[in-house]
């Protein structure tokens, strides 16, 4: 395989993990970041549920990609989805019924996560198979650390827990907006500011390093 | 008929599919620069949820009795059947706003509150003309939390605000203040 007309595999990767990520740096995904971000577990079982699924969907609309008819095109993706996201949804209510019973019918509403079908239509449609699913791995990564970047803060300040461990001893009074939904909105919000003023800041720095 | 009512309350207001439950926050944050443009999406939302509420309910009376296994499936299909049939009846009724609504009328398709609606409602076991009221509730909050949010964005535009803020940091601090105050819808229908 030649490297020199395209992006390594390792970009291909990496790409999700931070420069591309798809809650910080694209936002989208949204729904399942802000409402199953109020415990470390429940993002961290919907971010695997969700790089399963990434990752079957995006593998077979990559296989399939020379058989597609392009007008019906987003049908037979959703289809797919719907079908990998049915999988999972049985299989967790067999192998982790209280989680599967706690994320409700988000696990469900994977189907319409933008992030999948983003990913089947920018990336998965005009690639290859291996590229493929290294693209939506590095998109998954990206999704599950960033659902982790919102969810700790959440879960610490909003129940005084991390992973379900108490962190504080019985005298903690718990911030319990955080683990209400305006806590999703205003966390996001928090980290997105302190996103851009890095950014900001990294920004000037090295315009004076260009001019000096 | 009490009961419709509560139906009614706690999809629009009380448990606010966008503020509350956070589906649909795609478009809830894409459509919200223009109040028009917001209001029209909210009401094509609405006509979307109609229509599916009808659907899952007929689905789940005569399909998924015997294939419970498809439901996710069967949903998805006949949103996207549904979101395809709103789009040519909008492109054939008032061609400027299909334009105006470009993109964001396909991607209905994927937005949560739909499929949400249609999940909820059956678990929840409502029969068709409590199904129809669950939409209508759910369509009018949506549209209500779209037309809220693109007011104070209006507004917003004008005001001196750091420009670290401004973008989609700010649109989450404005969406964060708005789901804090519907949490005190939920004293609405409290006992005593």
């Amino acid at each position: 395989m030649s490297h020199d007309n395209g992006p390594s595999l390792w970009s291909t990767f990496s790409a999700g993990l931070w420069r591309e990520n798809p809650i910080f740096a694209i936002v989208i995904g949204l729904c399942p970041t802000m409402a199953v971000t109020n415990t470390v577990t429940n993002a961290l079982v919907m971010g695997v549920a969700t790089a399963f699924v990434l990752m079957g969907s995006s593998a077979m609309v990559s296989a399939l990609r020379k058989v597609t008819p392009g007008p019906v095109r987003i049908t037979i993706y959703i289809i797919i989805i719907a079908t990998f996201v049915s999988a999972v949804d049985w299989a967790l209510a067999a192998l982790l019924p209280l989680a599967h019973k706690q994320l409700g019918a988000f696990i469900s509403l994977i189907v319409v996560n933008c992030i999948i079908l983003g990913r089947a239509e920018a990336f998965a449609a005009r690639n290859p198979v291996l590229p493929s699913v290294l693209d939506a791995l590095g998109m998954a990564a990206g999704f599950t650390l960033a659902m982790l970047m919102i969810s700790t803060p959440r879960e610490i300040l909003g129940s005084g827990t991390l992973l379900g461990l108490p962190l504080f001893g019985p005298r903690f009074e718990p911030w319990v907006i955080m683990v209400l939904p305006p806590g999703g909105f205003l966390t996001m919000a928090t980290e997105l500011t302190i996103l851009a003023w890095w950014r900001h800041r990294s920004a000037e720095r090295q315009a004076l390093a260009e001019a000096t | 008929m009490d009961d419709l009512v509560w139906i009614f309350a706690n999809a629009s207001v009380i448990n606010n599919f966008t503020l509350a439950y956070f589906l649909g926050l795609c478009p809830f944050f894409g459509v919200t620069n223009r109040i028009d443009t917001a209001f029209r999406l909210g009401v094509a939302n609405l006509f979307t949820l109609l229509i599916t509420s009808l659907s899952a309910t007929l689905l789940d009376r005569y399909v998924l009795v015997h294939a419970p296994y498809l439901q996710l499936i069967s949903y998805i299909v006949v949103i996207a059947g549904t979101v395809q049939f709103v789009e040519m009846a909008i492109k054939k009724l008032s061609p400027a706003l299909f334009r105006a609504l470009g993109i964001d009328l396909p991607l209905i398709t994927t937005n949560g509150a739909i499929l949400g609606l249609a999940l909820f409602q059956s678990s929840k076991g409502y029969g068709l003309v409590q199904g129809l009221v669950y939409a209508l509730g759910a369509g009018v909050g949506l549209t209500l939390a779209m037309v809220i949010m693109a007011g104070l964005r209006e507004e917003i535009e004008f005001a001196p605000i750091s420009k670290l803020l401004r973008g989609v940091a700010l649109n989450f601090f404005v969406a964060g203040m708005l789901s804090l105050a519907f949490m005190g819808f939920a004293g609405l229908f409290a006992k005593g």
